[in-house]
């Protein structure tokens, strides 16, 4: 009997401790406090945003793919110069998120792992083709745009580590968003083979863009408990809602048309009526049958198959210098030798 | 570069270093979504921006840098034979990149410290240059003295680039540069990294595809021309736009 006692004593312990850790944790939350690796936090709270930071960072890695590909196409040095520095900064922040999530407790191979066989996603967006050079230019201010909006409102997410990859992020992308629109300026401004080539992009990348905001609210799955957790602070129909409103008139600064008959000011709700999204497009780019998925998935998985040697290489280099066979460097670099 | 050179620089020197950076920087670039690892997506592209940056310089200083780089045919570009290799696998890239990137440290260092119309670029490059180098250097020892695989790669590859090694001390013209002592600077800094790396410096003839020297007359390797057609299709296609 002692013992009996003596266990429903503990467990009754451990559960107002469980109980006191909850509360402390949602009084942290409720005042905007943040939330940092070491506290606790409820297991679905940790799930929820390993699930989106992998994803997030998922898409930086996969995104690299549409861009890349007019690198070596690029029509003048600037522009290359530009696009290469661009791509650089999408690895960097793949780099960013994976050590983001990595705090949650989870690894980079781990994750790697799920997105090369399909259990983690990346944003649909990356799914489409780039087919002329003003893609280029689209993607920076369609599709950055779209990510900003996404984005600025996580530089106050509840999670610390998250909300500091996001500070430095939006940054770099608010830059990358004006190159683009940039780009499409002289695109839209050159001669009429630019322009065509400008308003054919822009037809092709304008809805794809506003289904990167997500389903719509009433069946996002993970929306409500987001936001009461403050991982998000808007619903994703607000956030499309406030992408339409700025690029509305960005469009008509192009000289560039919006692909949507049913877009007009709507003087009483003092904001933009838009056209329906084809959500049964969006869901089958999802799926995993949109024009890209399986290349940009086939990609990575080779980039990353084929560099394996590479890596068990530099594992058995470290491995070699830890057990001292060979003087270790030490940070020593090689040019003290050479030069 | 800030410092304007007093007098123009030798159109035949700034082209052949500015096509050896344009050409390398474009076969780095591309390796964007293809590398091994995600941080050697951020070093890669970061030599090739590097590249592109001391290219655009040098180009610039003997005309408009983008008819420069896309309306030239293969014929007329003065680069080492060595730079427009194909990428092959990833220690095909070391190699090239621990080949050229010796030479241009050396020989910039040699510029740097001269007094000449490219002074002032090669102070600057050199910095960039030393990072290039470090970079292939610990590379080739981390797949030199890797795995057994990787070793074999790398030896491979640093055998099958031997060849184009020889161009890059045929003087060029306006480069007042000591080739001799490029030369030994350059052997005995690679035979030291691959030694470190447990590989040997190959031993063949160095006399490049046609002679040594090819790639500065204009003579270039097959894989170069689909190269050319890649980059400066989509320019070609829009005469006289601007981008």
């Amino acid at each position: 009997m002692t013992a009996v006692t003596a266990g429903t004593a503990a467990e009754a312990t451990m559960e107002t401790t469980a109980e006191g850790f909850e509360a402390a944790f949602d009084a942290a939350v409720a005042a905007d406090e943040r939330i940092e690796p070491r506290d606790w936090m409820p297991e679905a709270y940790r799930a929820s945003l390993v699930r989106q930071i992998a994803q997030h960072a998922h898409s930086e890695i996969i995104g690299m793919q549409p861009e890349a590909n007019w690198i070596s196409r690029a029509p003048s040095l600037r522009r290359k110069a530009i696009l290469m520095a661009k791509v650089q900064d999408e690895a960097g922040h793949g780099l960013y998120l994976y050590s983001a999530a990595e705090t949650l407790g989870t690894g980079r191979e781990e994750l790697l792992d799920k997105l090369h066989t399909g259990r983690q996603k990346y944003s649909s967006i990356f799914n489409y083709p780039t087919l002329t050079w003003a893609d280029v230019g689209a993607i920076g201010w369609l599709v950055d745009g779209a990510a900003i909006t996404n984005q600025v409102p996580l530089c106050r997410c509840s999670y610390g580590p998250y909300a500091r990859a996001m500070v430095r992020i939006c940054k770099e992308e608010s830059f990358h968003q004006r190159q683009g629109y940039e780009l499409l300026l002289a695109l839209s401004n050159g001669t009429p083979a630019q322009h065509e080539m400008a308003q054919d992009a822009v037809n092709r990348w304008w809805w794809p863009s506003l289904m990167m905001f997500g389903p719509p609210d009433d069946e996002s799955a993970h929306s409500a408990q987001s936001m009461a957790w403050k991982i998000k602070r808007h619903s994703n129909d607000e956030l499309r809602q406030r992408f339409v409103d700025i690029c509305v008139p960005q469009a008509e600064a192009l000289g560039l048309a919006l692909p949507d008959p049913d877009l007009r000011w709507n003087e009483e709700r003092g904001r933009h009526d838009f056209g329906a999204i084809d959500w049964a497009e969006f869901r089958e780019v999802l799926k995993g049958n949109g024009p890209c998925n399986e290349q940009r998935i086939t990609q990575r998985r080779r980039a990353h198959e084929e560099g394996a040697w590479v890596r068990d290489a530099a594992a058995a280099y470290a491995t070699k210098r830890r057990a001292g066979s060979v003087p270790a460097e030490d940070g020593v670099r090689m040019m003290e030798a050479t030069a | 570069m800030n410092d304007a050179p007093v007098t123009a620089p030798p159109r035949a020197a700034a082209l052949a270093l500015g096509d050896d950076a344009l050409v390398l920087s474009h076969r780095l670039g591309e390796w964007a979504g293809h590398a091994p690892v995600l941080e050697e997506e951020v070093a890669l592209a970061n030599i090739a921006l590097d590249l592109l940056g001391q290219a655009r310089i040098l180009l610039s200083l003997v005309g408009d840098e983008d008819e420069l780089a896309y309306l030239r045919e293969e014929r007329a570009f003065r680069n080492l034979q060595l730079v427009e290799q194909p990428n092959g696998d990833f220690a095909q890239t070391i190699a090239r990149q621990l080949y050229f990137s010796t030479y241009q440290l050396f020989l910039y260092r040699q510029l740097a410290a001269g007094d000449s119309a490219f002074t002032g670029l090669a102070a600057k490059a050199v910095k960039e240059v030393a990072y290039h180098q470090d970079h292939a250097a610990h590379w080739t020892l981390r797949l030199g003295d890797g795995t057994a695989e990787s070793h074999e790669r790398m030896a491979r590859a640093c055998g099958a680039l031997w060849r184009y090694t020889g161009e890059m001390f045929e003087p060029v013209e306006g480069l007042e540069v000591d080739w001799r002592a490029l030369e030994d600077s350059w052997r005995e800094s690679v035979a030291g990294v691959l030694e470190r790396a447990t590989l040997t410096l190959p031993d063949g003839p160095r006399s490049g595809a046609w002679r040594a020297g090819a790639g500065r007359q204009g003579l270039h390797t097959e894989p170069f021309g689909p190269m050319l057609a890649e980059m400066q299709h989509l320019h070609r296609s829009h005469p006289g736009a601007s981008w």
